[in-house]
């Protein structure tokens, strides 16, 4: 067994077993963790497929930015899992079959016996100055660069479709416009005002005096 | 290894709607309430401009550039003039409804705009890749116009049904594509056919592609069984959107079932005709029977949709150019249409009302005769009735379809036209044969009048001289 | 002293070789941090001490050199509280978290030339998905620590982070714009020539910008409202003591390393002598080691870090929030259509 395999097995154990953990583990945060967790595991698969770009994406925009603010949600709402559960071992079993039944469908469809090793052999194996980088920005912005810009285009609707959904155009807070605080010129705050000194003398002085 | 720039040349339409949509996203920041109206002239103005630009790229012999993701061909030009057309007819529609229930927004109008590119991008998808982000583009707007009356429950509840059963559709069109990639090696649809071609005995792989992808089809166009969400939506949403969502899409989605399953799978029709069959065949029962029990016009008429959407999916079925012209005549037809019978709810609807339940068109006779004609020859169409548009489209469907010998299928499609009828002459006989319950004043504007009026006059007109758009259709599909 | 190493290790099958040649690698870059973060500790305190005109640390060792080593024995002897109610498994492992990926990233940075650990091709993303990771540490850190004063500083923390993440990103594309490649070998490579050849001119205002982001990102004064030990006591590691303790601090100031590092490589020229192009210059200090080159740049950095400290009051959160998103990202996002035409043109004597 060579150190690849090895590797292999490691990372699709961890894998599985987070992906099992994220969907049975009873509290949000840690199954945002294992989600995590899943993540990197894949991340890891993927190098061993010689797709590192594709692998450090996953984990610069899942796991460092997407994840982060999942999180951040998952740990300021208190979400109560009870009511979420309620009817599951009445649907259990209906669900469980129609699942099953799926599975089968679609391993028998798309088996070892269509996309086995003999229908489609394994690519050969990369030369070690293969930029994988390079190759992927000529794909993305020669044979798909319309692709490409069209999906620029849908997150610029989904952006605006979010900020039309939900930005308020009346707000009753008090917020501190910057702009205003940094205009302000010395002379906007601060009078000076030329007071002639008092000439009558004080009576204590007097009897002093 | 680089793009040509001139091989964007074919590409001008889309180029043009994607910079005028942002320039109407960064100059409505800066209006005022009071001149709002200049985001809603540049869109109209956007659409003529689209339709000058779409006319001058227009070619002759069909165009595939961008190594195959784009296809400029006679068809995609006909079809984006009429996306351009349907769309300026709901601009002027919906403005006086937005203004009243403080809809007119700008980011209205950016939808709308970029929700036409997203058709355009179907409607010239050459490539699954191209096609699904057309897709995309297209119901992300739509969602969010559904979404965009944010303080209606039922909108909001309509918007969330539309995006997750959308999302679906979705998941099970790409499920498809991606079997069809596995099993052809390629997502361009002209390498698909080529495969195809070669393939000799059954294909699981193929079969499960293509199934999935008429579910996700089927989905998104609201045919039977995948039709659950398609009354609520109609309800739910603000009519000038409901507007919008139920006739300038349907166009992109017979481009894209056209492009899938004509040009890339055609050599396929044997496993998916019957499929279609089943499909199109319970569209017309139940979208008709259901319509019937509706005594909302929203209702009825999306249900009417999923029998329309029903015979549509007939002349797919024939699988002949002739039956393929028929369906895109239909589609335009039903556009057209679609559109009056919506603008009508908008004309009687006000402020703080929408005139949306059956009763509210009562004595539509009494209360203005001109109108109540117009309505009038909307139903006609809509049912079938000559000399309206609608029969043209009907009889061009099932002429095609009995020409490849389906005649059964011809027979349930006219039986189920009759049962349709019913529903349309019963709103008819409310109209003129009813005593008004409601004796308002049909406000609205000149504009919104106007295009009313010009767009029942065009059923009538078609209907009579149907010829010049029927050859369109025959020609481009050659 | 390498082919000992190798005879040495011979008996072993190859599989063990090769693990014990990449573990003695790492540790070849490890210990070498972990020094560097201790001295860095008493160079923070001298240097702010004389900011404040005191001496700072004089009393352990000579002028006070054995202060850190001091420090960590104390910390290492210290209890390991942990609070009730925490979830002990996630507080134990947050710290760990934090260090991991700053620590991993050594991995790919050339502390000279072809002296480097792994010389991967999309290096900078690494990096770059390296730094994002280590905000984990602290979020886990203030939600299992089962406090409110923790759990605001994470949730402080991830906010700021995330969102100078997206200034430092594009000032990152802009760099492998001007490079044209995301190799940080290739990139300092293609600043060589002369002083003037380094980004820092072309790029500017993005050496700037990912600079202060890199402040930011690693919760340094001014940015560092996750402590704000006015406001929150001490933020995300309110509960944490002892060698749990220790380890937040060897992560917090082993990216500021990383940082200065990378600055110092993207914008500096890296281990590129400065006399470069120089006559007469550039062959009297011919005799200086590349590397020493890039460590006197990292700690021209590593002193703005800590001159930071000692001169500006904390921001407060709000105008963070303002400074990331209203200010670094439209200028990022306005010099990567700059640096496009001036690419696009040719503008000498860098893109020529």
């Amino acid at each position: 067994m060579s150190a690849e395999l090895i590797l292999f097995y490691l990372f699709s154990t961890i894998l599985v077993v987070a992906g099992f953990m994220v969907i049975t583990i009873r509290n949000p945060v840690k199954a945002a963790l294992f989600l995590v967790l899943a993540f990197i595991a894949c991340a890891g698969v993927w190098i061993l497929l010689e797709a590192e770009f594709l692998a450090i994406t996953l984990v610069l925009v899942y796991v460092g930015a997407v994840m982060v603010l999942f999180l951040f949600v998952v740990m300021m709402l208190d979400i109560n899992l009870a009511p979420l559960k309620e009817g599951f071992t009445r649907y259990l079993p209906l669900g469980a079959i129609i699942a099953l039944v799926i599975v089968i469908e679609i391993s028998i469809v798309v088996g070892p016996e269509r996309f086995g090793l003999e229908q489609i052999p394994a690519p050969e194996p990369a030369a070690a100055d293969f930029s994988n980088t390079k190759e992927l920005g000529r794909l993305l912005y020669v044979q798909y660069v319309y692709p490409f810009e069209l999906a620029a285009v849908i997150l610029l609707v989904a952006i605006v479709a979010a900020i039309a959904l939900t930005l308020r155009p009346k707000r009753h807070t008090k917020f501190i416009k910057i702009e205003d605080q940094l205009d302000v010129r010395r002379n906007d705050r601060v009078r000076m005002v030329n007071m002639p000194a008092e000439k009558k003398k004080s009576p204590r002085r007097q009897k002093q005096g | 290894m680089t793009v040509a720039l001139s091989e964007f040349a074919p590409l001008l339409p889309e180029i043009f709607i994607l910079t005028m949509a942002c320039a109407v996203l960064i100059i409505d920041l800066y209006l005022t309430d009071k001149n709002r109206h200049i985001s809603y002239l540049l869109a109209l103005a956007t659409m003529a401009g689209a339709g000058i630009v779409t006319y001058i790229v227009m070619p002759t012999t069909p165009e595939i550039v961008l190594a195959g993701t784009f296809i400029s061909d006679q068809m995609s030009a006909v079809l984006k003039m009429f996306v351009y057309l349907i769309t300026a007819g709901v601009l002027v529609y919906s403005r006086q409804y937005l203004v009243e229930r403080d809809l007119f927004k700008g980011e209205f109008y950016v939808l709308v705009l970029f929700a036409v590119l997203g058709m355009m991008v179907m409607i010239s998808g050459h490539n699954m890749l191209s096609i699904y982000l057309g897709l995309e583009l297209l119901s992300l707007c739509l969602y969010a116009l559904v979404a965009l009356q944010r303080d209606s429950s039922t909108a909001v509840e309509a918007a969330m049904k539309y995006f997750v059963l959308g999302a679906l559709a979705s998941g099970m069109l790409l499920y498809g594509m991606s079997m069809i990639y596995g099993a052809s090696g390629s997502l361009d649809l002209m390498e698909i056919a080529e495969h195809i071609k070669g393939v000799q005995e059954k294909d699981l792989v193929l079969l499960l592609g293509v199934v999935f992808i008429i579910v996700g089809l089927a989905f998104k166009l609201g045919a039977v069984p995948f039709h659950m969400w398609v009354p609520d939506v109609y309800h739910g949403a603000p009519t000038a959107i409901t507007l919008f969502i139920s006739t300038a899409p349907k166009i992109a989605g017979f481009a894209i079932i056209i492009r899938l399953m004509a040009d890339g799978m055609g050599d396929l029709q044997h496993y998916w005709q019957d499929f279609l069959i089943v499909i199109a065949v319970l569209s017309l029962i139940i979208g008709n029977i259901i319509a019937i029990a509706q005594t909302n016009l929203k209702r009825m008429l999306a249900y009417s949709t999923i029998a329309h959407m029903g015979f549509l999916l007939l002349g797919i079925i024939a699988g002949t150019a002739e039956g393929y012209s028929a369906a895109m005549f239909y589609t335009i037809a039903y556009a057209i249409m679609g559109l009056g019978a919506f603008g009508m709810i908008i004309l009687l609807s006000r402020a703080g009302f929408e005139a949306d339940r059956l009763e509210d068109f009562k004595g539509l006779n009494d209360r203005s005769p001109w109108y109540a004609f117009i309505m009038l020859i909307i139903m006609f169409s809509m049912a079938g009735v000559p000399p309206a548009l609608g029969f043209w489209a009907k009889l061009a469907v099932l002429e095609s379809v009995v020409n490849v010998g389906l005649t059964w299928l011809a027979i349930i499609a006219v039986v189920m036209s009759i049962v349709g009828a019913f529903y349309y002459i019963r709103l008819i006989k409310l109209m003129y044969f009813d005593k008004a319950e409601d004796t308002a004043l049909i406000e609205g504007t000149l504009d919104l009048k106007a295009i009313l009026s010009a767009n029942g006059i065009a059923i009538l007109a078609l209907g009579i001289f149907p010829g010049a758009l029927l050859a369109i259709c025959t020609n481009v599909m050659l | 002293m390498l082919e000992m190493i190798d005879n040495l290790l011979s008996v072993f099958p190859e599989i063990v070789q090769t693990l014990i040649w990449i573990v003695l690698k790492i540790l070849a870059i490890a210990l070498p941090v972990m020094g560097a973060v201790a001295y860095i500790t008493l160079a923070e305190r001298k240097v702010i001490g004389y900011i404040q005109v005191r001496i700072g640390p004089n009393r352990v060792g000579p002028r006070g050199l054995l202060q850190p080593i001091a420090d960590a024995l104390k910390l290492i002897m210290k209890e390991t509280i942990i609070p009730t109610d925490a979830n002990k498994v996630l507080f134990i492992i947050a710290p760990v978290l934090a260090f991991i990926p700053i620590i991993a990233s050594f991995a790919v940075i050339p502390f000279g030339d072809g002296l480097l650990l792994s010389d991967i091709d999309a290096g900078l993303l690494y990096l770059l998905a390296m730094t994002s990771m280590g905000v984990y540490g602290i979020i886990i850190a203030g939600w299992a620590s089962n406090s409110k004063y923790a759990l605001l500083g994470a949730i402080r923390s991830a906010a700021q982070i995330v969102s100078y993440e997206i200034a430092m990103g594009f000032a990152l594309v802009c760099v492998l714009m001007a490079a044209g490649s995301l190799n940080l070998v290739d990139i300092v490579e293609a600043q060589s020539g002369s002083l003037l050849h380094w980004f820092w001119i072309p790029l500017f205002p993005m050496f700037i910008v990912y600079f202060l982001s890199g402040t930011a990102e690693t919760n340094r004064a001014p940015f560092d409202v996750a402590e704000g030990e006015s406001e929150i006591v001490a933020g995300f590691h309110v509960e944490y003591s002892s060698m749990t303790f220790s380890v937040f601090f060897l992560a917090e100031y082993s990216a500021m390393i990383i940082i200065s590092l990378l600055t110092a490589l993207m914008f500096l020229g890296g281990w590129l002598s400065p006399f470069q192009g120089l006559p007469y210059l550039e062959e009297a200090f011919a005799w200086v080691p590349g590397t020493v080159w890039l460590l006197l740049k990292t700690s021209i950095f590593l002193f703005l870090f800590l001159w930071f400290r000692a001169t500006f009051p904390r921001y407060r959160y709000d105008q963070i929030m303002r400074l990331g998103w209203k200010v670094f990202i439209p200028i990022t996002i306005v010099w990567i259509v700059v640096l496009g035409i001036a690419i696009l043109a040719g503008l000498g004597p860098w893109f020529d």
